[in-house]
């Protein structure tokens, strides 16, 4: 991913619903640039001998039973939304794709 | 863009001249266990919004998933169902997409890991012939929460101004199976979808493991449908009609994409992939959204999650507590019951096994619960818009009426006619078989010698007829049978008229 372009960003940001002007995009393509080169620092890192992980601990079948539990009130879940109507999150116009 | 007309179409006829349909299946469903996917949240349908939410479904931060022990079991008792290998060692995955639908802006599901993989499941058509369906995977996720748009023309997304979200959904154990393309199925295709997923609906049912209720969405649909030149071996492109939500949406689907397919590639043009909406009222569908590629979903195993590496051991004690399949238990249950196919389909199809079975287990004759249930009370349901078994639920009719029913035949104090309408009385409200007989003065008449005095009178009225009889044309007997049957005002045993009949007619 070294070479990342112009179009691999504005891909990106329509993954993220994230709007941006053509300038933000020339110097997003920058900056993403840097980052992506700075992490690619660990791909130095000696694998040879390791195997993949997806987790720290050596853990399998951690389950628990299925018993209910409390759950939070609705107030008390929809207290961190900017906004709520009808005892749901209100969020912003959906894009037109559905 | 107009969702109230569709595209040109081919007829079925037509686009089967020119090309191969493949299809595939994809179908969710929701397990009917108490708690969450991975929280102790509750999963009752229709609660108040937003009541069965905490940190972890809503994805505040720091809130650690743990796996539901019970929705692992029933995935894996569905793989096993389905005739699939069972993972020894898998992972969950996230998907990520950012749509409001998931507060977490990724699902939790698995990828390249499902815990079960590579099994079938067997059909039954029409005709009596049997289509092996190939699974590809059926892997463990959860499902989504549920959005209200709000200042579109009703409830639309188009034009909205904004969406109202409720998380009670999300997070609700989903176990998607998924189907390998289903080749050389020609004008069949509809109906082997429709049968695969009824077959499908009915298994996870005896499994119970899920309400299956497809009205309610705790069982959805989604259909790929490419159509390849006629004889070719190279898949076309396909789209994937998302939630068709009934059997028989799943049949005309089907059946609309391959024409509209077929329109578009006869036409010189291509298939775009993409997802595309159902509308159950026109049966059409509407182009969705451009379908993402797997890749953007960015799909990453879930570093909050250990793998599920059930043992062999886990696995086969897991098999023994499958059902009897679905089909096999009908085979045996029609050996038992005497059934034909044809009597049997119908009862299948009308919803009645087990309410059939259950009025035998109560102890009545096959023949008489497959009347009773077939009868009358599917008319009335049908004009209800229900099932049987839902209809009998709500109108308090249990098979315990059918055996006291058929027991008012074998006693001999009703004839056929009078059990319909004692049956009738039942379905009305008026009580039991035994109450509405009394209270409608429901009773053969026993005293022979009226009954003779009435053939009496018929023979004499009808000497034609009569002396057709005499000359060995038994089967006029019907004639007389009826007019008896009026002179004894339908209070009569119509076998009993019948032999003396024939007595007096010397042919007995």
């Amino acid at each position: 991913m070294a070479d990342l372009t112009r179009d691999d960003v504005a891909h990106l940001a329509g993954l993220a619903r994230i709007d941006l002007s053509d300038a933000e995009l020339d110097r997003m393509v920058g900056e993403l640039g840097v980052i992506l080169e700075s992490v690619a620092t660990v791909q130095q890192a000696p694998i040879a001998d390791v195997e993949p992980m997806s987790h720290p601990l050596p853990l399998v079948n951690v389950t628990r039973p299925d018993v209910v539990r409390p759950s939070l009130t609705p107030q008390e879940a929809l207290a961190g939304a900017p906004e709520s109507e009808q005892q749901r999150f209100s969020v912003p116009r959906i894009l037109d794709e559905e | 863009m107009s969702t109230t007309t569709g595209e040109r179409t081919l007829s079925f006829d037509e686009a089967l001249a020119s090309f191969d349909p493949v299809m595939g299946l994809e179908v969710h469903v929701e397990l009917g266990t108490n708690t969450k996917m991975f929280c102790g949240c509750p999963t009752e349908f229709g609660a108040e919004p937003n009541t069965q939410v905490c940190p972890v479904c809503l994805g505040l931060p720091g809130a650690l998933p743990v796996v539901n022990a019970v929705a692992v079991e029933s995935a894996i008792r569905i793989g096993l169902a389905l005739n699939c290998s069972i993972a020894e060692w898998c992972r969950f995955a996230r998907k990520n997409y950012f749509y409001p639908d998931m507060p977490k802006n990724f699902q939790t599901s698995q990828y390249d890991e499902p815990i079960a993989f590579d099994g079938y499941l067997d059909v039954e058509l029409e005709d009596g012939s049997t289509f092996r369906v190939e699974i590809e995977r059926a892997h463990m996720e959860e499902d989504t929460g549920k959005s209200l748009h709000v200042g579109g023309a009703t409830g639309r997304i188009h034009g909205a101004t904004h969406s109202l979200v409720d998380y009670n959904r999300a997070g609700i154990p989903l176990i998607e199976i998924v189907t390998k393309p289903i080749v050389a199925t020609r004008e069949k295709a509809p109906e082997v979808a429709k049968a695969y997923v009824a077959t499908l609906r009915d298994l996870l049912k005896a499994m119970d493991v899920s309400d299956v209720k497809m009205e309610q969405g705790s069982m959805r649909c989604d259909v790929n449908l490419s159509l390849m030149p006629r004889d070719g071996d190279t898949f076309g492109t396909r789209t994937e009609t998302k939630n068709v939500n009934s059997l028989r949406s799943v049949e005309r689907a089907v059946r609309y994409e391959i024409g509209r397919h077929a329109a578009v590639l006869t036409d010189g043009g291509s298939i775009t992939q993409e997802t595309r909406h159902w509308h159950e009222d026109t049966g059409i569908t509407t182009s969705g959204r451009v379908k993402s590629d797997a890749e953007d979903y960015r799909y990453f195993p879930e570093p909050d999650l250990v793998p599920v590496a059930p043992s062999r051991e886990t696995v086969e004690a897991l098999r023994a507590t499958l059902p009897e399949p679905p089909a096999a238990r009908r085979k045996r249950l029609q050996a038992d019951w005497g059934y034909s196919d044809l009597e049997m389909r119908d009862v299948v199809n009308a919803g009645l096994v087990e309410l059939v079975e259950d009025t035998v287990a109560a102890g009545a004759s096959p023949a008489a619960a497959r009347k009773w249930w077939s009868g009358e009370i599917a008319r009335r349901a049908n004009t209800e818009g229900e099932d049987v078994p839902s209809y009998a639920a709500r109108l308090g009719v249990t098979p315990a009426h059918v055996v006291e029913l058929e027991g008012l035949v074998t006693s001999g104090r009703l004839n056929d006619s009078m059990a319909r309408q004692a049956w009738e009385g039942v379905l009305d409200g008026e009580g039991t078989p035994t109450a509405v007989a009394d209270a409608r003065g429901l009773e053969l008449v026993q005293d022979t010698g009226a009954l003779e005095s009435a053939v009496d009178a018929v023979i004499a009225a009808n000497p034609d007829v009569a002396a057709k009889i005499r000359d060995g044309k038994v089967q006029a007997v019907g004639a007389l049978i009826g007019q008896v049957m009026r002179e004894m005002k339908g209070q009569a045993d119509a076998g009993a008229a019948r032999a003396i009949i024939l007595e007096r007619l010397g042919q007995a």
